[in-house]
């Protein structure tokens, strides 16, 4: 278990982290700023796509809130967690990776402690404000089940985003040059659950939806908060398997970080 | 040796548009060049442009199937396809996201070196830009297109001149980018750290490029504005609705001119900007 010298330890990379931020404060400012529009940016093209239509694959305007609301909850928040994972790749080219290794803490931990987003906690906020105003637009009947449902579903939803990003980036382990690659399962991934899953269509439906499990996001929970029966078939329980599918992610991407870390040998030098 | 002084030598002293021209030439193939090393990374970004293709795709797709006379904002399903894919291409070509190589330079002290060379400090960045461009032209366009064309029904233009005018309109969004960059990238003159600044750019770039959601899904007026008041649909929009034959060839003409009008203007701003930054610099370190 954590010691209080380790804890100690983690505080002062947090600390120093918090200190190089604050001395170029304009710019932390301006980046604070669009963080929050960035976050608002998932909405603003969700309602602006509804100008030109009423319904999209069936869903109303209220119900398609819901969903983006409950994917951008759980993507800001593993973002705000462990988002900056991503710049592993320069870590491992640049061999800082190799400092990191040596000090007697968690890798995973001080990666994610050393560059702790704190520009990008505003977003969460955001986010959860506008859950809160599409599960006021909806007729919901509330249920115990539903309401436990509503809190489970962010954080079920932010521990699967956390395990994409974790395993993309552990990508570097084996490909320093993999490049955006992880881009297409992190933001993709977000871009996905922002609309509801019957908008896809074929093998790519397939696959990110049911093979990847991005569908248990925040299309199959929203239909068991909204008590509409899938299009697509899927029995009304799916819903409520969320959780699972977020501990089988989070169970793959704990065994192909460590790994990885097993894996890598430095660049060399 | 007695007439050796500080001056650079000069290619073709009696000939100095051609003089100009061979640097201009020489920094551009040494972009190309450079991101020619790059294959792995290439590759990995084609797949992510792709993906995202799919995505984008989809959506658009469905919301043709649920608007009225199933042409949202104009737009027919075909038309949406190409918009989707050829943007997914351009995306690269135009780079609307991280470039913060000047911004670096500034940081570390290294710009001081590019103040001594003979060429002018905006063209020794547009060059090699422009180099770039025409690598992710060839590699980074080409794949996305292609899958766009395999598994969709995309619309192919069906005026003479469509393809050349949106050569030129690509060429022009490029010129535009590198401008922005450039001026988003010198605010480290001012701030020594311009993430913030960087960052705004690469929201609102994809926002009002019409990277999102075609910039015609907006309010008129609104769509208006953004076109004339901002330089920002010029870098994706345009060349777009251009290839897609969206309006009569008056307007399709006219954006292609309104977005040289913008191009200029940055340059000209790019240049008085360096103007000020070089009074302004402090070369951090020794």
């Amino acid at each position: 278990m954590l010691t209080v010298a380790e804890l100690r330890a983690y505080a002062a990379l947090l600390g120093g982290h918090w200190r190089s931020m604050m001395s170029y404060r304009a710019s932390f400012v301006v980046e604070m700023i669009t963080n929050v529009g960035a976050t608002a940016l998932d909405l603003v093209a969700v309602l602006v796509i509804f100008r030109t239509t009423r319904t999209l694959a069936g869903f109303t305007l209220a119900e398609a809130v819901l969903m983006v609301s409950l994917s951008s909850c759980a993507f800001n928040l593993a973002d705000f967690v462990v988002g900056n994972i991503d710049h592993l790749k320069t870590y491992v080219r640049t061999g800082m990776l190799d400092a990191v290794l040596v000090r007697p803490l968690g890798t995973l931990a001080q990666l994610v402690l050393m560059d702790l987003p704190l520009r990008k906690a505003m977003r969460l906020v955001l986010a959860a404000g506008v859950l809160v105003v599409a599960l006021r637009l909806n007729d919901i009947d509330w249920t115990p089940a539903r309401a436990v449902l509503v809190l489970v579903v962010p954080f079920a939803g932010a521990v699967f985003f956390g395990s994409i990003f974790v395993l993309s980036a552990s990508l570097a382990f084996w490909w320093v040059d993999s490049g955006e690659l992880g881009n297409a399962f992190t933001y993709g991934g977000r871009d996905f659950t922002a609309y509801p899953i019957p908008v896809y269509a074929g093998w790519f439906r397939a696959v990110f939806a049911y093979g990847l499990g991005f569908g248990f996001v925040s299309y199959q929970p929203a239909l068991a908060l909204l008590g509409r029966a899938d299009p697509l078939g899927l029995p009304g329980w799916t819903g409520f398997v969320s959780p699972l599918v977020a501990l089988a992610a989070a169970g793959i991407a704990a065994l192909v970080w460590r790994f990885g870390i097993r894996h890598y040998r430095s660049t060399g030098s | 040796m007695d007439r050796l002084d500080a001056r650079v030598p000069r290619i073709s002293p009696h000939r100095p548009f051609r003089d100009s021209l061979a640097t201009f030439a020489a920094l551009s193939w040494s972009g190309f060049q450079r991101y020619i090393t790059y294959r792995q990374a290439t590759i990995a970004g084609s797949f992510t442009n792709i993906v995202f293709g799919f995505l984008r795709c989809y959506v658009l797709l469905a919301v043709a199937a649920g608007a009225v006379g199933g042409r949202p904002a104009g737009y027919d399903a075909a038309q949406l396809i190409t918009f989707v894919w050829v943007g997914q291409g351009l995306l690269t070509v135009v780079a609307l996201w991280g470039w913060t190589e000047l911004a670096d330079r500034i940081r570390s002290g290294d710009v001081t070196a590019d103040l001594l060379r003979p060429v002018h400090p905006v063209i020794s960045y547009l060059a090699p830009d422009l180099g770039r461009a025409l690598h992710a032209l060839l590699f980074r366009f080409v794949p996305p297109v292609v899958v766009g064309l395999i598994f969709f029904d995309p619309y192919l233009p069906g005026r003479w001149f469509t393809v050349p005018l949106f050569a030129l309109s690509v060429l022009l969004a490029v010129v535009g980018s590198m401008g922005v960059r450039f001026l988003v990238n010198a605010t480290a003159y001012w701030l020594h750290d311009a993430r913030g600044p960087i960052t705004l750019w690469t929201l609102s770039a994809g926002l009002l490029a019409g990277l999102y959601f075609p910039l015609r899904f907006l309010p008129d007026w609104l769509a208006v504005t953004l076109w004339v008041a901002t330089p920002f649909p010029g870098f994706l929009q345009t060349p777009l609705d251009v290839l897609i034959e969206r309006d009569p060839t008056g307007v399709q003409v006219g954006l292609v001119v309104l977005q040289a009008c913008w191009a200029a203007a940055l340059l000209a701003l790019c240049a008085l900007v360096q103007r000020r930054a070089e009074r302004r610099l402090v070369a951090h370190g020794g």
